[in-house]
């Protein structure tokens, strides 16, 4: 019933709101109906604990023999977590922007809601399908209708990039339906046993998909335009959760049920992953925009992630799951300052700013907490995430060259504080320019939220327990299939 | 047989309407009225209700994927004449002449949707093809209209002559021109007469699919023709003929069937190539469609390259999926000013359901879950999949799948992302509803397609 609840709450409501005219009232609502789904999802996780609460199984396209199976176990839990934890935050944290028809603005945003936690929750491969292409059309939209200079351009190569993505997989999808005897269940995939050279096409099929989502260097060219172009609230959403999809896609669909070619790609999609993180390191620190910063270094960030993967080991792939929700809020920490600095200035360029906290002191504290996160300094909950996948990364059976990643993956993090700090140096710190003259300190609804941001940046990093338990069993079910430790 | 005696009927009874009375809300109520009559009988076909027993002598075969495609044929009619009536009364004065001329056109699908002897595929071509040349130049006084009437026509009977040449080499062959009776009758040493004649009637198929090398009439044909009959030409006409494609070649032909995928997937690959390449460098949106009408019929090509249970489904769903988009997408197209895509620009201020609707039409053509596209586009791939050879053309249909979204999504760009006057014609409230209602079956059937494949086992 949860699962249930959390796909039609967005979606009734998204699509209602398109109904709504006045604007304020949209939001209004759209911000309630977020409230609400994460006040369910939390009921799901606290009082409506057991199976037949957190499951939905239902008979879909019979000549398919495709069922509509939602599921709520620990890996989904965690991410359909992060969902409906960051919607509320997203439109509380840029409740002042405005935005031409924004009821359809809202609107789509719950409809790509309702898609996200889809993707997260489907057990069906059909269904995972429908899911996935649900997330991205709203999103389409969102990034054309309500984006920057060179909005439409950037949105269609991103669209078709990830379109492309997705047929391959479907290819993949329907390869594995045959060899499962007709079967979309992912329970029935992770029994299968391929030859190694149908794992091997089924591999390529898949990981394209997945790697253009998160995006893996060298498919990653899109994102950084992509995120500089759309409306910041909309650049949130794209890589505080929609990168996720791809990781996610990797955990769920593709090592368990690929095993032996993921072992095999293995050290190939490390390589590419150590180079891409290296590289969008440097660029990021040639980044003057604030937003392709991010960007660039949300790449790094997830790069690290799939080396994990393609690395594995207990330690690792446990510290993918929790990141993955880490890497979620701490971005989207940055996203709110970002967004925050960009009303406020006008500019996002890090050379016209300077100086803010003299201005904005709470802004400052909050944000250096993030920033410190995103470097993953101890005591934030990035350390935890990062640290266990160095660990697992080094001690991994998978590769000879584990030592070599993780000493590689150090280094980025080393210039991740680089380009951090110099960010935040040159934004806060040093002297006020006549533009960060007259700053104001940051509106009640942009502190609150990024203060339960912080709050849980800390928390985690203290006292991670709670979400490493929720993903134990399904880490170590991907091992078994590994034949792995 | 309800289906082709009463269309028959229908059409004859819609010229003599046109004798009585030239009142333009009567013969569209007439000819509505007609449809809606058509409908119903073949429905009560569906479910064991003949009204007419007729011994065909084993010429014409009703079954159920015949007549499921005659319902989905006759529906679609009905909602294109639902939406585009009052635009076919205008194209010229000769009104009733027109829905005569439809009704004719779906006799002749509903015969080749239930053939079972080369004669009768012969008779029910020639049965669509002979109204859609006069529909075609039906715009008297426009050049363009009357160069496109010609070239149809004379390309057309070419392409019959190579048809009845194809007949009458497999009768030479088999001595019969019977589908059951020529699958048993075996005449060793005239092999090549049955394989070149199969060749010929295959040639002869692909130019009235308009598959690619036999595609070049499309775009003038579509082009020319007053845009109402383009609508139909692009989606009944074209889906019936592929349902007779279909039939020659999946069931009576099967037994020769390996020898041909390597040409069916040749053809198909062009097909896919030409429309989806072409259509990119359209200037107007007309000329898109008919490159795209191209395009599609590659896709609905994979049902003849893999034969099977799924794709037998699949060309079902895909006709449905396809002609309710593409006459949606004709019908805004026949009330906009202005044919170029530049016309679209900020229609979504002007005509929001027009354009909220048009986008579901184009995302459903290029093929995204949750409408009835996604699923006609998956039952061809997994049908291709599961037939296990030429893989390689799988993933030529996706990239081109890939590249259609470009042409698609330019239309959408220009409704909803440019700025402009997207000046249409008035526009009346039941036009909007009857769109609305094509969105939502698109939308609905795209969830559920289940509620049309059920009806081909039960």
């Amino acid at each position: 019933m949860v699962p249930v609840l959390l796909i039609l709450i967005p979606l009734l409501t998204g699509v209602a709101l398109f109904a709504i005219r006045q604007e304020a009232t949209a939001k209004s609502i759209a911000f309630f109906s977020t409230l609400v789904s994460l006040a369910v999802m939390l009921a799901g996780m606290s009082v409506w604990k057991d199976a037949a609460h957190l499951s939905f199984n239902q008979p879909w396209i019979g000549a398919l023999n495709s069922h509509f199976h939602l599921e709520l176990d620990g890996m989904s839990q965690l991410l359909c977590l992060l969902t409906t934890l960051c919607f509320p935050l997203i439109i509380y944290s840029t409740w002042n922007n405005t935005y031409v028809d924004a009821n359809r603005f809202f609107g789509l945003m719950l409809l790509a809601q309702a898609g996200l936690l889809g993707v997260f929750m489907a057990m069906d491969a059909m269904l995972f399908y429908f899911f996935w292409e649900l997330a991205l059309i709203p999103l389409y939209f969102l990034c054309s209708r309500w984006g920057g200079e060179k909005r439409i351009q950037v949105t269609i190569k991103f669209f078709i990039y990830t379109f492309l993505g997705s047929l391959f997989m479907l290819i993949g999808l329907i390869m594995l339906y045959f060899k499962a005897g007709g079967s979309f269940a992912w329970a029935d995939f992770v029994k299968l046993s391929l030859t190694g050279r149908e794992e091997m096409t089924i591999f390529i099929l898949l990981v394209v998909a997945f790697a253009v989502k998160m995006p893996l260097f060298p498919f990653h060219t899109w994102q950084p335009d992509t995120y500089e172009q759309s409306p910041t609230a909309v650049t949130m959403i794209l890589s505080a959760i929609m990168a996720k999809m791809g990781v996610f896609g990797l955990l769920r669909w593709l090592a368990p049920v690929v095993p032996a070619a993921t072992y095999q790609w293995g050290d190939n999609f490390a390589t590419l992953a150590v180079v891409g993180m290296l590289y969008a390191s440097f660029v990021a620190i040639k980044q003057d925009d604030l937003k392709r910063l991010v960007a660039w270094s949300s790449i790094a960030h997830i790069g690290l992630m799939i080396l994990a993967l393609f690395a594995p080991s207990y330690s690792g792939i446990q510290g993918i799951m929790i990141q993955m929700f880490n890497h979620g809020i701490n971005i989207l920490g940055m996203w709110i300052v970002v967004n925050v600095i960009e009303q406020q200035f006008g500019t996002r360029k890090i050379s016209e700013l300077g100086g803010l906290a003299q201005k904005a002191p709470i802004l400052t504290i909050l944000l250096v907490i993030i920033a410190l996160a995103n470097i993953a300094m101890p005591l934030t909950n990035a350390f935890i995430g990062e640290f266990m996948m160095f660990n697992g990364i080094w001690g991994s059976t998978a590769t000879k060259f584990g030592m070599v990643y993780a000493i590689a993956g150090i280094i980025t993090i080393i210039l991740s504080a680089v380009y951090t700090l110099r960010m935040v140096q040159n934004v806060f710190y040093g002297p006020t320019n006549e533009r960060t003259e007259k700053a104001v300190d940051i509106r009640f609804n942009v502190q609150l939220a990024l203060a339960i941001l912080v709050v849980g940046i800390i928390l985690i990093g203290i006292y991670p327990k709670p979400l490493l338990s929720m993903t134990t069993e399904i880490s170590q079910q991907i091992l078994d299939r590994m034949n792995l430790k | 047989m309800n289906a082709i005696i009463l269309s028959a009927l229908l059409g004859v009874v819609l010229m003599f309407t046109g004798i009585f009375t030239t009142n333009k809300s009567t013969i569209r109520t007439v000819a509505t009225a007609g449809l809606l009559l058509l409908l119903l009988a073949n429905i009560a076909e569906m479910n064991g209700w003949k009204l007419f027993e007729v011994n065909t002598r084993n010429m014409l075969v009703f079954n159920k994927f015949g007549l499921l495609f005659n319902t989905i044929a006759f529906s679609a009619t009905l909602l294109y004449f639902l939406l585009s009536a009052r635009d076919i009364l205008k194209v010229g004065i000769n009104g009733a002449e027109y829905f005569a001329l439809i009704f004719f056109i779906l006799c002749g699908v509903s015969i080749v949707s239930s053939f079972n002897t080369l004669l009768l595929l012969f008779l029910g071509i020639e049965i669509i093809s002979i109204p859609l040349y006069i529909l075609t130049g039906s715009d008297k006084r426009n050049l363009k209209s009357n160069e496109a009437a010609l070239k149809y026509f004379l390309m057309g009977s070419f392409s019959t002559g190579i048809m009845l040449m194809g007949i009458v080499l497999m009768y030479g062959a088999k001595g019969t021109f019977s589908i059951d009776a020529a699958l048993q009758a075996s005449n060793p040493g005239r092999e090549v007469w049955y394989t070149s004649g199969l060749l010929l009637l295959f040639i002869s198929m692909a130019f009235k699919v308009s598959a690619a090398p036999f595609h070049f009439w499309t775009p003038d044909v579509y082009d020319g023709a007053p845009t109402v009959f383009t609508s139909f030409m692009a989606t009944i006409v074209k889906a019936g003929v592929f349902i007779a494609f279909v039939r020659l070649f999946e069931y009576s032909f099967s037994g020769s069937g390996y020898d041909w995928k390597l040409i069916v997937s040749i053809v198909t690959a062009a097909t896919l190539f030409i429309g989806n390449i072409t259509a990119i460098f359209q200037q107007s949106v007309k000329r898109m469609l008919a490159y795209s009408s191209i395009a599609q019929a590659g896709f609905m090509l994979f049902a003849l390259f893999s034969y099977n249970t799924l794709s037998r489904e699949g060309i079902i769903l895909y006709t449905l999926g396809y002609s309710l988009a593409t006459i949606g997408i004709f019908a805004v197209l026949v009330k906009m000013k202005d044919y170029t895509f530049e016309g679209f620009n900020g229609l979504a201020r002007t005509q929001p359901v027009l354009a909220a609707t048009t986008t579901i039409f184009l995302l459903s053509l290029a093929g995204i879950p949750m409408t009835i596209g996604f699923f006609a586009k998956y039952f061809m791939l997994a049908s291709a999949v599961k037939s296990g050879s030429h893989l390689w053309l799988v993933f030529f249909a996706i990239l081109c799948a890939v590249v259609s979204v470009y042409y698609y999504f330019r239309v959408i760009q220009s409704m909803y992302f440019k700025d402009g006057a997207g000046a249409t014609e008035e526009i009346s409230p039941a036009f909007r509803w009857i769109l609305l209602l094509m969105a939502g079956l698109i939308i609905l059937f795209g969830i559920f397609p289940n509620m049309i494949l059920n009806y081909l086992y039960f």
